[in-house]
């Protein structure tokens, strides 16, 4: 009898008694978001009990999320893009110049946005998928690439005045229920940024297309065996080059997000956030080598990496580089721990 | 196209880099039968299979299939689905990381939606009917091969096609598996789908096929119908020779390979590694060929690499001359004068962009140190006196052995050897998918270099082959070695017995 | 099976320029013949070499050439190990341009002894510079161990050191910028004192002389290739695969430390965030463009080394063009993509397909 299937006394096979591996991998990463929050509680106390705390979480990282899901879209397949962190830079800077030296408005960053993000996915999705080039040279070529570009479009930081953006920026949608009182006794009420509504939206879909559509589906056998999937009849190179127009189209959004949160186009915009995008993916259970993945985990994996960000930064490191070591302690935790598991699942077969 | 015939493959031609794969070869499948696709390794079979489903593209030649206008054009293994040709492959070509349902199904259906509730209860109903040991929401990894297997067996059944492949589906089956699986071919071939069966286990083609056909070296050999072609004679077309005229190159070498009376050589107690085998007890003598047999799997090539320290050694001590040895690593080995030769000769054995030079003497470098590398001239004597010793094809000492033919990259690899003058050789399928001058010439070697006082263990899926170099052969079933058939019991049948175990000998 | 079709080496009718255009180094002589040219016609005193008074009134050599010699140092070194890197494991290190900085933060807190600015070396300046080889073999064992021992891909592996990289280097030093005014100090990125020439090209010479001598007497040029070709087979052979990969990435590691200390020491000081910003890129640029597959195998370093001048040369040009330092990058990306596009397989079949064809059909009118 192979492993992993149990038969009950009428002989009939019990389903799911083994659990996926993307399954697996999600469970651990609620689990230790939760175990980080509530010791966060428990131990630190303070600014933690408070649920804007939380909410605030979302509100700095709502463009964080949407970059995130992208990338475990290419890494599902079993790609990288790490070109993300500077398309968000550069869809940053072209929309405060439009709207400020050339009479943009809402309708233009959307554009613009979009616009850059497909243009980088065809490009990077053609040469990886239809050329074989490795995805990470391209996309580290496509992120210098747009470092640069950032630059010849603007290098000093533009602060954008428009008011039909600052309106939308400054718009708060209340969440009910989880306002707190402040020491004069005013009840204030918690709040959400139009950010977050997308970015969560984006996750729902995202979670649909993955879980039930043949296309989601598709983006799993390639990464889980590209050979096989092949052979199984699925369109690889349009596979692929679908996630990462995808990606960079999702990067695009991020970048709008990012712009509508900040403000302002500064070379300094997104810097590091193909790191932390990548390494949200990896904490939330995304497998480097492709197949495993989950955007429910890495919707968690940002939300443990900046829970985490917020302990240290509250125990007392609070210098700017420790951030960056946290990052990169946290990513290499769980890239040895996969690689562990990864090695040892292989062994036993 | 012929009258009752599903598919026809005219003048098919396939090269790849420096070789010719198939060479103007016919194939007709008709309506409704069982048809063995028969040849040695590396006759052509698996390329004649994968050029048809699309995953290699045709150099020449024209496919028609029944229904489609003109010469089919099949692209992709997308394209050959839609013909209505499905496929089962001899290693398993399903996602690990997807459920049995998903695999049965993704790929298959037309539109962006998907209705996976009916996917999985429609798998469910087909696993039951097959009574495949699944369940439709299971992920496809945490199943046994076998039971991979039966899914991509069951996936391939469920497509309702005209023609329906199964390239090696067995290797991987236990008896009882196997017997399902025939059965569902009979009742696939009753409602009139064209099967074409491809297997090494000769019992099997004369138990289920109609028909058929013989590759060699590329070519096609002919199409015959079952009842005319007994056994014999398919070994012989198989092999490109008639069975008496096989020079039985043992007697011509003088009886070599029969070893001398003292102290062995190697002596192995209770050997295992983490490859799965379980312990097993092995020696060799000075000047003596003996060997591994057994079916696909059964742990021959295991053995020969927890010997050489190729797998991690997990217990069981290893004398030399008498004198204890530890071998943990492969440079362990070679320091006590063990070679070796990996069965996948692509995978572990040549160093494909290094130069045909550099690769006859890297493990006679590797042992000679890090900071003592050879002269150039120095290695290029070396390699000279074995290109000419070994008659290598090769346009000079410089070229990537990559683009030599499989048979001249197996003699560099054995040159490769031989320059580190080892007291015991062992050859996993030294003859693998070379062409059959190489073979003779190999094996007649082996029995030189026993000639010459060395220890040669030679392994083959080709039992005459064993039987023509071999004095004595250790059979191996289900990881574990279960005779040692020596003189007089070194016959065919004495073997295949040995082989099936139990009561059927 | 049998028949043996012609080996793609073996063409006995090519002519002389068909072998010179296919042969590795073609492409990085190409380009640096290209940039001469250009440079030629559109302003020849661009290779106009001088002698000058440097700030301590010595006087010394100055021009467009010696400053891309001299420039081009720590990105030379840099590819060596680069190099060795991308045959080993078939990927490359990022985190090169980090570890630098890490090297020089190092070097510099040692040198200042703690201090936010010190007039004279605090510690021999030897023990300093070993002290900061020793910081980065260990970085470099760290990568290496990653990729080697949990197979994780080689890229990904050093983003983790690529992340942290800077803020570890600013943490070494408490995120101060020490600065060390001792001339002694500066002798290894500037003049040694009466000699014209720049010393880091000195320095790269030695390296250079170092690697060659090394692939000469020893296997480290075998082992690595074959490694990187087939490491199955290597390991069948005797080889440790893991060993060699290893050894590689900790090599990397003290060419990383050279070319840091070399950087501090043209300043005597450091700017953690900005310090050799962007290099990894120019290295992973001049192993490709050296013809060099940076999926591994085989590997000419010769060819990295020229490609390292190259780039420097058409930096060295772009900013004599007034191109912004900030917009390289951008630049530089469409040069990387152009080379990886012209250098895929899926690319290189389709050409050669194109070449082949008006061949084929010359010899079938004649």
């Amino acid at each position: 009898m192979p492993k992993g299937i149990a038969v009950d006394k009428q002989g009939r096979i019990k389903e799911r008694t083994a659990m996926s591996d993307t399954n697996l991998l999600l469970t651990i990463t609620i689990v230790v978001f939760f175990v980080l929050y509530l010791s966060a509680i428990f131990f630190l106390g303070g600014g933690f009990t408070k649920p804007q705390n939380f909410l605030n979480i979302l509100n700095n990282n709502a463009s964080l999320i949407v970059l995130a899901c992208g990338m475990s879209l290419v890494m599902i397949t079993g790609g990288i893009d790490i070109s993300v962190g500077a398309v968000t830079c550069l869809v940053c800077m072209t929309s405060a110049v439009n709207l400020e030296q050339q009479g943009g408005s809402i309708l233009t960053v959307i554009l613009i946005g979009l616009g850059i993000g497909l243009a980088f996915g065809v490009v990077q999705g053609f040469l990886v998928a239809h050329l074989g080039i490795q995805p990470f040279i391209i996309s580290l070529a496509g992120m210098f690439f747009a470092k640069g570009m950032t630059t010849i479009v603007s290098k000093e930081p533009v602060r954008v005045t428009n008011e039909g953006f600052l309106a939308v920026k400054e718009t708060r949608i209340i969440v009910p229920g989880l306002g707190s009182t402040n020491k004069l006794g005013q009840y204030v009420p918690a709040y959400v940024e139009v950010g977050v509504v997308i970015a969560l939206l984006v996750v729902a879909l995202l979670f649909c297309l993955l879980r039930w559509t043949k296309l989601g589906r598709s983006f799993y056998a390639v990464g889980g065996s590209s050979q096989s999937a092949n052979m199984l009849g699925i369109n690889v190179r349009r596979t692929r080059f679908l996630a990462h127009v995808l990606c960079s189209l999702l990067a695009g959004l991020g970048g709008i997000l990012y712009f509508l949160h900040v403000g302002s186009g500064d070379v300094a915009n997104g810097a590091g956030d193909e790191m932390n995008a990548i390494a949200s993916s990896i904490i939330g259970g995304t497998l480097l080598t492709g197949g495993v993945g989950n955007v429910i985990g890495t919707f968690f994996g940002v939300l443990s990496l900046n829970t985490i960000k917020r302990i240290v930064s509250s125990l007392g490191f609070d210098e700017a580089w420790w951030s960056n070591i946290t990052v990169a302690a946290m990513l290499c935790l769980f890239l040895v721990v996969q690689s562990v598991v990864l090695l040892r699942r292989n062994k036993s077969k | 196209m012929q009258e009752g015939a599903v598919l026809e493959m005219r003048g098919i031609c396939k090269y790849f880099p420096g070789v010719r794969a198939l060479q103007d070869v016919d194939f007709t499948l008709r309506e409704g039968e069982i048809h063995a696709l028969m040849g040695e390794n590396g006759a052509g079979k698996s390329t004649l299979i994968k050029v048809l489903t699309g995953v290699y593209p045709k150099d020449g030649g024209e496919v028609r299939i029944k229904g489609v206008e003109g010469a089919a054009v099949i692209r992709s293994p997308q394209d050959a689905q839609n013909a209505g040709i499905s496929t089962v492959y001899q290693e398993i070509t399903l996602c690990p990381n997807l459920t049995v349902a998903e695999n049965m199904y993704i790929g298959r259906t037309k539109g962006a939606g998907a209705n996976w509730k009916a996917m999985n209860s429609g798998a469910g109903k087909i696993l039951k009917s097959l009574g495949i040991p699944a369940g439709p929401r299971q992920q496809l990894g945490s199943c046994s091969i076998a039971v991979q297997q039966m899914v991509a067996i069951a996936r391939a059944v469920d497509m309702e096609c005209k023609v329906l492949i199964l390239d090696e589906p067995t290797s991987s089956l236990d008896e009882q598996e196997v017997v399902k699986l025939f059965g569902l071919m009979r009742d696939l071939r009753a409602k009139g789908v064209g099967i074409i069966f491809v297997t090494h286990f000769l019992e099997q083609v004369y138990e289920v096929c109609d028909r058929i056909t013989v590759l060699r070296d590329g070519q096609l050999v002919g199409e015959y119908i079952i009842e005319d072609l007994p056994r014999v004679q398919l070994v012989s077309k198989m092999l490109g020779k008639e069975l008496d005229d096989m020079a039985d190159i043992k007697s011509e070498m003088g009886g070599a390979g029969a070893g001398d009376t003292g102290t062995p050589v190697l002596e192995a107690q209770g050997l295992c590694s983490n490859a799965g085998i379980k312990p097993f007890n092995f020696s060799i003598r000075r000047g003596e060929v003996n060997g591994f047999t057994g079916l696909l799997g059964s742990g021959r090539s295991e053995c020969v690499r927890a010997i050489f320290g190729a797998d991690h050694v997990t217990g069981g001590s290893v004398k030399m001359d008498g004198k204890e040895v530890k071998i943990k690593k492969p440079l362990d080995a070679m320091k006590q004068g063990i070679g070796y030769l990996p069965e996948d000769r692509k995978g572990d054995g040549i160093v494909g962009d290094l130069s045909v030079r550099e690769n006859i003497i890297l493990a006679l470098q590797v042992m000679k140190g890090f900071f003592r590398p050879f002269s150039k001239a120095q290695a290029e004597a070396f390699a000279d006196e074995y290109i000419k010793l070994l008659e290598i094809k090769t346009a000079s000492a410089d070229t990537p052995i990559k683009s030599l033919s499989g048979g001249n990259q197996q003699k560099c690899i054995l040159a490769r050897w031989l320059l580190t003058d080892p007291k015991y050789l062992i050859l996993d399928e030294p003859t693998r998918g070379i062409d059959i001058g190489t073979k003779i010439e190999i094996q007649k070697l082996v029995l030189k270099l026993a000639a010459e006082g060395k220890s040669v263990t030679f392994i083959s899926s080709e039992i005459d082959e064993m039987l023509r170099t071999c004095s004595r052969l250790i059979v191996m079933r289900d990881r574990k070695a279960v005779g040692e058939l020596k003189g007089a019991d070194l016959t065919q049948t004495k073997i295949m017995a040995t082989i099936a175990g139990g009561d059927e000998a | 099976m049998t028949a043996p079709v012609k080996t793609p080496n073996k063409r006995p009718g090519e002519s002389l320029l068909r072998r010179f255009t296919r042969h590795q180094l073609f492409i990085p002589l190409a380009a640096l013949a290209l940039l001469i040219l250009f440079n030629l016609i559109a302003d020849p005193s661009f290779f106009a070499v001088s002698m000058k008074e440097n700030s301590l009134g010595n006087p010394v050599l100055s021009g467009n050439i010696i400053s891309v010699l001299d420039n081009a140092s720590e990105l030379v070194i840099l590819a060596i190990g680069m190099t060795l890197v991308t045959a080993s494991s078939g990927g490359q290190d990022i985190s090169v341009g980090a570890a630098m900085a890490i090297a020089g933060s190092v070097i510099l807190r040692l040198v200042c002894g703690g201090q936010a600015a010190a007039d004279t070396l605090q510690t021999p300046l030897l023990l300093a510079v070993l002290a900061g080889i020793l910081v980065s073999m260990i970085f470099g064992a760290f990568n290496g161990a990653l990729v080697a021992y949990f197979k994780i891909q080689p890229m990904v592996a050093t983003l983790i050191l690529f992340t942290a990289g800077r803020s570890i280097a600013a943490w070494i030093n408490n995120n101060q910028l020490p600065i060390i005014n001792d001339i002694v100090f500066k002798y290894a990125g500037t003049f040694l004192p009466g000699i014209p020439v720049p010393t880091p090209i000195f320095i790269t010479a030695f390296i250079v002389l170092l690697f060659w001598l090394a692939l000469k007497f020893t296997n480290l040029g075998l082992y690595t290739q074959s490694v990187g070709i087939n490491a199955s087979s290597s390991r069948l052979n005797g080889l440790d695969p893991k060993l060699i990969k290893l050894l590689t990435y900790v090599i990397l590691g003290v060419c990383v430390a050279v070319a840091g200390f070399i950087r501090v020491s043209r300043s005597g000081s450091i700017n953690y965030s900005r310090i050799a910003e962007n290099i990894e890129m120019d290295a992973i640029l001049a192993v490709a463009l050296g013809g060099n597959a940076l999926s591994g195998g085989k590997f000419n370093i010769y060819g990295s080394i020229l490609g390292a001048y190259v780039i420097q040369f058409l930096t060295t040009t772009l900013y004599k063009y007034e191109v912004p330092s900030t917009a390289l990058p951008a630049y530089k990306a469409v040069v990387v993509i152009l080379l990886v596009v012209l250098s895929a397989p899926v690319v290189q079949e389709k050409l050669s397909s194109v070449r082949k064809s008006p061949a084929k059909a010359a010899k079938e009118v004649s």
